[in-house]
């Protein structure tokens, strides 16, 4: 029997309720101070509507493309052999070393009328920079590491012989990748959709700079709730911030028994 | 007789390659098509950074850092990053230890529990913050007041004349919150992987608790401890949303390096917020170094 149990855990549970716990059980103490119509008033507002409808479809479109993208990088970087490998495998994670507020202004930046994506997008009609379109292109630049990570350690455990004999049975090269690859890559690839997605929906710093920031239009949850803040309406802020955690929660709820999935899945074979 | 058999197993090779590879052109198409999107979305913005910060010269480049406000932005920046990191590696490692060390109830609870400030919003996790010690907050409704129900740490706040949040006090608070589990969550899977035994033989063999901890667990660690640590700091150094919504933008006091580019991105001081943006840009360059250097350690420590 190891010493330090009592000591570790003591430790470990006082510092987790000084730092987490007690602060974020603030957030429902000052909720409980709204009426029950107040809360729904606020949380059912048209530009919290709004709102909700440009952060959810925003990530999930970026947590979309990400998991397909993410998967094809994934794939590149585990089966094939190329000059500067090492070097592209490093920079995936850039997204998580990379301040969100860099990442916002350079992207603004980039995708902005004479930026250097933008001015080839402008003669197309298409505005990326203080759009909706922003949101999307800022949310998949910090999502992006998620499903490339879940997914490569996967695709690296695949048992060669396993597409053998689906090619010895005479699938073709596609329909190996069908039927045998993707299902069990599947779950390692829905979890980092998920993790992308929950990611994208709390992602404040990145996006305030390219988006139009505009009530109705080009404002995300975060945003609403930092207004509101300004506006030093507290529980306006609170009772949008219980909605968003809430969520938070379920998601990951999800993650975890996404992740319980797929741990079965590759102790199985 | 002796041509087939030479000839076989080479016919077998190519069949095998050919089965469980894609012929040359798909694998050219796809390496093109993920290396096109990530110098897209990665590279250029990250050129982008340096060229821009550039964009008016050296001078102007060092002048913009050289700036009071900006090197009071920096300092914070170090202080704020110098306090939490310690601070949530010991945890780290007291909590990864409790963890992996022993068997209890309510563990996979406690795992989620630490994972909390991830799934939460950056601007909520300021929000709490000013929520507790803000003037319409949990405690600070009793700051600054004659309430009897006046709580001891509200008194001792009011007594020492300390403020938190607008303040120093409140950015470190919330740099702390938002990098509460990276170091935990580092070590925990490591030392899930290496178990209980070698602690074990060490305490059998009559080491100390401490003596066992210091000799035995910290040098098997150390790499993965050293991974939490850069990546820890890094969010650390770059956090905006949640000391965004503490530290009340008060120039030269309460700024730090991303709110510092902030605001000169909306003075429209564009040079210059890539000036000092490309600051934390060298940062991440860094970390990334460091990330990999590690990884490359570890590889090579688990391959003896």
């Amino acid at each position: 029997m190891l010493p330090g149990f009592k000591l570790s855990l003591g430790y470990t549970l006082f510092y987790l309720c000084l730092i987490v716990l007690i602060p974020l059980s603030a957030v429902f103490w000052k909720a409980s101070s709204l009426t029950w119509a107040q809360f729904i008033h606020t949380v059912t507002s048209p530009p919290a509507f709004a709102a909700y409808r440009l952060t959810f479809g925003a990530s999930f479109c970026a947590a979309v493309v990400n998991a397909f993208f993410g998967l094809l990088v994934a794939w590149v970087l585990v089966r094939y052999n190329f000059f500067g490998k090492k070097l592209i495998d490093a920079i995936v994670d850039l997204p998580f070393a990379l301040p969100t507020a860099v990442a916002g202004i350079t992207l603004a930046a980039i995708y902005s009328e004479h930026g250097w994506i933008g001015m080839w997008l402008k003669p197309l009609g298409i505005k990326v920079a203080f759009t909706q379109l922003g949101v999307f292109v800022a949310l998949t630049f910090i999502g992006l590491p998620f499903v490339v990570r879940t997914v490569q350690p996967v695709l690296e455990d695949l048992d060669p012989e396993i597409e053998e004999a689906s090619a010895s049975l005479g699938a073709n090269r596609w329909q190996t990748f069908w039927r045998v690859i993707l299902p069990t890559v599947r779950p390692a690839l829905l979890t980092g959709f998920a993790l992308a997605f929950a990611r994208a929906l709390g992602e404040y710093g990145s996006v305030v700079f390219i988006s139009s920031n505009i009530p109705m239009h080009g404002q995300i949850v975060p945003l609403l709730i930092m207004s509101e803040l300004e506006q030093f309406h507290y529980g306006e802020a609170t009772a949008l911030a219980v909605v968003m955690l809430l969520i938070s929660f379920v998601l990951l709820l999800t993650i975890n028994l996404l992740q319980w999935w797929s741990s079965r899945f590759q102790n199985q074979e | 007789m002796q041509t087939v058999a030479t000839l076989a197993p080479a016919r077998g090779h190519t069949l095998r390659r050919r089965s469980t590879s894609e012929p040359a052109w798909v694998r050219w198409l796809l390496i093109s098509v993920a290396l096109g999107f990530l110098t897209l979305f990665l590279v250029l913005p990250l050129i982008s950074v340096f060229v821009q910060g550039f964009a008016k010269g050296y001078e102007f480049y060092l002048k913009t850092l050289a700036d009071p406000l900006a090197v009071s932005a920096i300092k914070l920046t170090f202080i704020a990053a110098g306090i939490s990191v310690p601070l949530n590696g010991v945890f780290g490692v007291a909590a990864a230890w409790a963890i992996t060390k022993f068997d209890f109830r309510g563990k996979n609870v406690l795992l989620t529990l630490i994972d909390l400030p991830f799934s939460i919003s950056p601007v909520i996790s300021g929000l709490v913050f000013v929520l507790v010690f803000g003037a319409q907050g949990w405690l600070g409704l009793y700051l600054n007041s004659d309430h009897p129900a006046l709580p001891w740490l509200a008194q001792w706040l009011n007594d020492h004349d300390i403020k938190i949040i607008f303040a120093v006090p409140g950015i470190v608070l919330a740099t702390i919150f938002v990098t509460f589990p990276f170091v935990a969550r580092e070590l925990i899977p490591l030392m899930q992987a290496q178990g209980r035994v070698e602690e074990e033989a060490a305490r059998v063999l009559g080491a100390t608790g401490w003596q066992t901890f210091w000799r035995v667990t910290l040098p098997n660690i150390k790499w993965g401890l050293i991974y939490g640590v850069i990546l820890c700091n890094a969010r650390a150094m770059g956090e905006f949303g949640a000391v965004s919504v503490v530290s009340g933008h008060i120039r030269g006091e309460t700024n730090t390096i991303p709110l510092h580019v902030e605001i000169l991105y909306n003075e429209y001081n564009f040079t210059g917020a890539f000036a000092v943006a490309s600051i934390l840009a060298l940062l991440a360059l860094v970390t990334l170094g460091l990330k990999s250097w590690v990884e490359y350690k570890n590889a090579s420590l688990a391959d003896q």
